[in-house]
């Protein structure tokens, strides 16, 4: 095998990433797709769920703010380094958020 | 790479080496490494801007699960059909900036400043409705600190709202300081993107992004879209609360 070129040796580098275009058809339907999850999140508030109520609303915003992070964001066609990033933030902030809510309900509040 | 070690490489490719774009800046060795490392700072900055909402979130949970039944009925006094339309409205505007970013990946310079400059028009119909929402809570007396009654809470107009006792009709003064600190730090980033938005047309009119490179309509559209991603965790947190009862 003969030595790899300059340019070759670049595209082995962990910063190295092709680049790709999302075109008008992604966006389009994921747009759509917003949009039909905001009238199901609002239809979904009428209905008598008790508890699951809440929980089916943050379902439907996680689902919807993963597509536009996915698609809108472009996440699914960057670099590993990027999806890295982004996961471990997202980990820490739920690892934070979880932390401070198991200190709330593990205490012996009063009334207020 | 020492430059030595380029001089040795095929006569072509230390040609190509030296052929690089006006925008490439001397630190980084190719467009794309360039490109990588701007969006992976713009990411760390959205990562912060996750940490300081979390934060407002957060605090909301906890109230939320303290003083439920105020959170109940001041989620009643806003507007659904105003709330919804206003989510569209993001929806949309997000939506006309990834248009905006294809048309700069797409090097056509109209197509960018006029989906700009419809992200902008859907960004003032936002707060054109947010601030009717908050006018109508002045004049309701709901705006805590400023100007707030208990009294529709604890003798409500509408003869479906249950009647809270006077220190839970207080708490619903914590759901109005929640919805007017998140909405509105909301609204200040959306005064912020539209600024920039103003900017960036005015440049792209100029063929700044679509003779050279990008990069900051890509990081921009990643602001924007963070945006609206607090939205839309905003908009059932604060508006959907209970709506069967």
């Amino acid at each position: 095998m003969s030595e790899p070129t300059h340019n070759e040796q670049l595209n082995l580098e962990p910063t190295h990433h092709e680049h790709h275009v999302v075109g008008p058809k992604t966006y389009g339907i994921i747009f759509g797709t917003l949009l039909f999850f905001t009238g199901l999140t609002v239809a979904a508030s009428y209905l008598e769920l008790y508890t699951f109520n809440a929980v089916v609303a943050i379902a439907i915003a996680c689902i919807k703010a993963v597509l536009v992070i996915l698609f809108f964001m472009h996440i699914k066609y960057s670099s590993r380094l990027t999806k890295l990033t982004v996961a471990a933030g997202f980990f820490t902030f739920l690892a934070l958020i979880t932390m401070t809510l198991t200190d709330y309900i593990s205490r012996a509040w009063g009334l207020w | 790479m020492d430059s030595q070690a380029i001089a040795t490489q095929p006569v072509h490719d230390a040609h190509e080496a030296h052929v690089h774009a006006p925008y490439l800046r001397h630190h980084f060795e190719t467009v794309e490494q360039q490109r990588e490392a701007s969006s992976f700072g713009m990411w760390l900055f959205l990562l912060t801007e996750v940490m300081f909402f979390g934060g407002m979130f957060t605090a909301y949970l906890i109230y939320r699960n303290w003083y439920y039944p105020a959170f109940v009925v001041g989620s009643h006094q806003l507007s659904i059909v105003l709330g919804t339309i206003n989510t569209a409205v993001l929806i949309c505007s997000s939506f006309t900036m990834a248009m905006g970013v294809y048309s700069a990946e797409m090097k056509q310079r109209k197509a960018l400043v006029g989906w700009l400059l419809a992200t902008i028009v859907l960004g003032f119909v936002f707060l054109g409705i947010k601030a009717d929402e908050y006018h109508e809570k002045w004049e309701k007396h709901h705006v805590p600190g400023l100007n707030f009654s208990i009294q529709e809470f604890t003798h409500p107009t509408n003869p479906e709202e249950k009647a809270l006792p006077a220190d839970m009709a207080q708490k619903t003064q914590v759901y109005f300081s929640l919805y007017f600190a998140m909405t509105g730090m909301h609204a200040l980033h959306m005064v912020v993107g539209i600024s920039i938005l103003l900017v960036l047309v005015v440049r792209a009119w100029a063929g700044a992004y679509t003779q050279g490179h990008m990069t900051t309509i890509e990081n921009f559209g990643l602001y924007w879209h963070f945006v609206d991603i607090v939205w839309i965790f905003l908009f059932p947190l604060l508006y959907l609360i209970s709506r069967h009862q």
